[in-house]
């Protein structure tokens, strides 16, 4: 009765592979198979978006998906942002300075939204943002520091200097 | 190197952020331990059942099962069937006007009777998640249902179905809150206004649910726990209770937690089938609920039901509050009456209230269990009282905002006992604040004296608005203590312990900012370990906003006596003067032009003692401290919410076009944190009023059980909230600080509805409940049967 896959993957860049049975999520595969538990789950059913993760550099929900219907595909998670705890790319850091995170589940899930999101628009105003935002939950931060350090990492990304930072300089 | 800056009372980063936004949190599904095994429990589907066999054969053959175990297999291994009585309680059990039954508690597994839909019946050991789902619909149940009770005034009739088929009555418990003599003075009062509010269900949908792994070691013969939880030494300690091991025996670890809001603030059923299970089977087991489950069978907070009546004097300064209060405790009692005690003792709030009589009725149904959720009972007795004076402004023709002034306590006032009286008899006393300022300062901030201009002009063009003003307290700090231990290791590393539990609230950051200021360093050189049992030994955990007064306060205290036995030590080293020697950057120096310092780690040495040398005189060895600051009473918070909505009458949709917040907690570690926290509130008090309602039909089945039907406030539903800040400092802790996880909330739905009361003001509609759907404002308008003049 149990069917498994070899499935093949992409992941922030490297090739991987893994055996798993054909009902698995791609959450689930992500997390366990591989090893990658920043992608996180929150609702299983498709409202709260932690587990959005890119695919082919669009959003998805991961806990909606099976893992063998990623194979082949190049899929980007937090892991892939930046490059480690000491270097934050520049959304990141604007998270950091703006106090966008409080319990940091639902992190995740925004951070790879808000990359889509200035990756394909680098002036988005604020109702774009609050748009892409629509399609995730925070029960800690009312999603308006969020907003804030979005629209701060579209400034530096664009070359401008950071604003309105609640870190003291 | 650039000077040092003291951190506290400054906003800077959060020690927690760089891990957290590379996905390298490890929340309790994260931690990896090679052979772990998966469980899944199999939950009544009844509201109320009698249980006769349960056949686990075909779900134990399913391959890849490693056990099926229900409460027969279990109870070999317990001292008890039922979770133990929380910490709380036990005061609160004096009050009570009948004994609280002894059997009211969860139980571990149910065996004879299930009394909610999601009464854990029997857990599934597999090797994964996906194969103990499959096995838990294996297992045969043989159910044979019974009447259940869903709504709680139901409950209380007489040939209302029984919640437990063996107890005679629904009722857990009455009992009464007050004081003073409600009795003659409501016959003679000048005005006398009545409300009958309903404060319907709702959870606390942290976005992380509940997790529980762990793993038994036989050679040191001790089981680690990981549990998602606010509070790792309560479940320690019952399960030490029912587990009959000695303390070294059980170690809780709180992994990194993705919010608790209340619902992660008790010992579960699953925290001790899961450990025991590792016990039993000689291997890891975890358990992680998903939203489903935590929908079925996290805690929730109300129903309630309020009938009361408010006596003013001619001037509309209260006289007397009464009434009685209906509260929903679902099927089962995991800590006590808190949420009812809590709600009750809060409605005098920041008011002057001379005489008060409360009766509580504690009634069961065949729900999930009912306790705190963030506020704890302060939203709805805040409610309540928000309220009734709405309604007596309205019946005597004042303005709202000025019969609250009228009757709210005066600065001058403080340290102000008020009437009530705590569970240990002593008066509750609210020790600062300047509670009529920042009503003052929010009312200027939204222009209340220009809006009665603004809402006519609307109006004038069809458009509906509403201007609402609620105030709010919070006693913050709750002791009995929460332990500090500040320790220099060997190597110069700072280290704190604490007891106490982050879910979010930044208690790391917090800390770590109070150690470095001692020591002159930033606080990402302080190591901080939270929530880990065997690091400290004692504590109480993360609820009533309590861990920047308790867990602060000892960590400043302990850092503060490491600081100056450091110094002492540097002095006797260095052969100098105490007042010549200051502490940066991980070493002692002397000032004034000698390059002589040293490092703290050789301090740390030197106070270990060398064999056959004395150490300093008068100083005990060991370069640490441990701290547990008992607060003398709870410290008052306080805030004042102004919002101002717009009502579509055509659809009831509610739109807030400002959100203004005066928020006085005291002195502030971190701003940046103490604003994430009030703005953190606002969004369950927006969801309180507006949006979150958990529904029960009358079988006690549960209808929304997912985030469609249960709706959670998305950022549209949230308005940019305007902070402004009071700082009364507390004079009852070292760091002058208050608690504030809480105070924005408090208030929130108080003045949400009465802003959307405000906004239906021609259609003379009043709003008694809270959430209100647009549905139910469309049929509040067309029952008063004005006709809107469009």
């Amino acid at each position: 009765m149990d069917e498994t896959r070899n499935v093949a993957v992409t992941v922030n860049g490297a090739e991987l592979r893994h055996q798993t049975d054909v009902r698995t999520t791609l959450a689930d595969f992500l997390r366990h198979s591989l090893g990658l538990t920043g992608t996180h789950l929150g609702c299983e059913h498709g409202v709260c978006g932690a587990c959005t993760v890119l695919i082919e550099g669009r959003s998805a929900r991961s806990c909606l998906m099976l893992a063998v219907q990623a194979n082949g595909m190049r899929i980007t998670t937090v892991e892939g942002l930046g490059d480690g705890p000491e270097r934050l790319n520049s959304l990141q850091e604007a998270f950091r300075a703006h106090h966008a995170l409080q319990c940091g589940y639902c992190t995740p899930g925004i951070l790879m939204s808000l990359t889509e999101l200035l990756g394909t628009n680098p002036d988005p105003d604020e109702d774009q943002v609050r748009d892409v935002l629509s399609g995730h939950l925070c029960r800690c931060t009312g999603y308006q520091s969020i907003i804030a350090a979005c629209l701060d990492a579209a400034r530096v990304l664009r070359g401008e200097p950071a604003r309105g930072s609640e870190v003291r300089a | 190197m650039s000077p040092f800056r003291p951190s506290v009372g400054a906003s800077v980063a959060r020690v927690e952020d760089p891990m957290l936004l590379t996905g390298r949190g490890r929340f309790i599904d994260d931690i990896a331990i090679p052979g772990t095994l998966s469980a899944a429990f199999v939950r009544s589907p009844h509201a109320h059942a009698a249980i006769g066999r349960i056949d686990v054969t075909a779900a134990r053959a399913l391959p890849g099962v490693h056990a099926v175990y229900t409460l027969d297999d279990l109870r070999p291994h317990l001292t008890s069937e039922r979770t133990p009585l929380g910490q709380s309680v036990r005061e609160i059990v004096g009050l009570a006007s009948r004994k609280l039954r002894e059997d009211i508690t969860p139980f571990v597994l149910v065996r004879d009777e299930a009394c909610y839909v999601g009464d854990p019946v029997a857990v599934v050991v597999a090797n994964d998640r996906y194969v103990a789902e499959d096995a838990a619909t294996l297992v045969d149940v043989d159910y044979e249902p019974l009447p259940a009770a869903s709504d709680c005034r139901d409950a209380l009739a007489e040939d209302a179905p029984r919640v437990h088929r063996n107890v005679a009555s629904n009722v857990l418990t009455e009992y009464r809150i007050g004081y003073g003599d409600c009795g003659e003075l409501f016959e003679s009062a000048a005005h006398r206004f009545k409300v009958s509010l309903f404060q319907h269900r709702g959870c606390a949908h942290p976005i992380e649910g509940r997790g529980v792994l762990a793993q038994h070691d036989p050679l040191e013969r001790r089981t680690t726990v990981w549990t998602s939880t606010q509070s790792p030494h309560e479940v320690r300690m019952a399960l030490i209770q029912l587990l009959g091991v000695d303390d070294d025996e059980l170690r809780i670890i709180t992994p990194d937690v993705g919010g608790g809001f209340g619902a992660k603030y008790l010992i579960y059923p699953e925290e001790v089938v899961v450990p025991l299970c590792a016990r039993m089977l000689g291997q890891p087991v975890r358990w992680v609920e998903d939203r489903r489950e935590n929908f079925l069978t996290s805690i929730q907070e109300r129903d309630q039901y309020w009938d009361l009546e408010i006596a003013l004097d001619t001037e509309a300064r209260i006289q007397g509050v009464r009434g009685t209060l209906i509260n929903d405790q679902g099927a089962y009692t995991p800590q006590g009456i808190n949420v009812s005690y809590n709600a009750t003792t809060a409605l005098p709030g920041p008011y002057m209230l001379p005489n008060y009589d409360l009766k509580i009725i504690a009634v069961e149904t065949n729900k999930v269990p009912t306790m705190p959720v963030r506020g704890a009972g302060y939203p709805q007795g805040t409610f309540a009282m928000e309220r009734l004076l709405d309604r007596a402004a309205a019946g005597m023709g004042i303005d709202r905002a000025e019969i609250r002034r009228r009757n709210l306590i005066p600065t001058e006032a403080m340290p102000y006992a008020t009437p009530m009286k705590t569970r240990a008899g002593t008066p509750v006393k609210y020790d600062s604040g300047d509670f009529p300022k920042c009503q003052a300062m929010a009312m200027d901030a939204i222009d209340y004296a220009g809006f009665a201009a603004r809402q006519r002009e609307a109006q004038a063009l069809g458009r509906y608005l509403g201007l609402g003003l609620a105030n709010g307290t919070k006693g913050t700090g709750r002791g009995p203590f929460e332990t500090g231990i500040l320790r220099v290791g060997r190597s110069g590393r700072i280290s704190v312990y604490t007891g106490a539990a982050p879910m979010g609230q930044s208690t790391k950051t917090m800390l770590a900012q109070i150690a470095g200021d001692q020591f002159g360093v930033s606080p990402d050189a302080i190591h901080v370990v939270a929530g880990d049992t065997a690091h400290v030994p004692m504590g109480h955990g993360a609820f009533a906003s309590r861990q920047a007064v308790t867990a602060g306060s000892s960590v400043h205290l302990a850092a503060k006596g490491v600081r100056e036995k450091a110094l002492q030590i540097a002095a006797e080293l260095l052969d100098s003067p105490l007042d010549s020697l200051e502490i940066e950057g991980g070493r002692i120096r002397v000032t004034g032009g000698s390059n002589l310092s040293i490092k703290l780690g050789d301090i740390a040495r030197e106070a270990t003692g060398i064999p056959g040398y004395s150490l300093p005189k008068g100083i005990e060895p060991g370069l640490e401290q441990t701290v547990n600051f008992m607060p003398a009473g709870l410290t008052y918070s306080n805030a004042t919410h102004a919002v101002e909505v717009e009502v579509d009458i055509s659809t009831g949709a509610v739109r807030i076009l400002r959100y203004v917040v005066v928020s006085d907690c005291g002195q502030m570690i971190n701003p940046m944190i103490v604003k994430g926290q009030i703005i953190g509130g606002v969004v369950h008090g927006i969801g309180n009023a507006l949006y979150e309602r958990m529904v029960y039909d009358e079988n006690a089945q549960p209808v929304t059980t997912n985030f469609g039907e249960y709706l959670l406030p998305g950022v549209h539903e949230m308005p940019t909230i305007e902070l402004i800040h009071h700082v009364s400092p507390s004079p009852l802790n070292p760091l002058g600080v208050k608690g504030v996880g809480e105070c924005g909330v408090i208030p929130a739905a108080a003045a949400i509805i009465s802003a959307v009361e405000n906004a239906l003001a021609p259609f003379d509609v009043r709003i008694d409940e809270t959430p209100i759907f647009p549905g139910r404002i469309i049929e509040l308008i067309a029952a008063s049967g004005d006709a809107p003049a469009w």
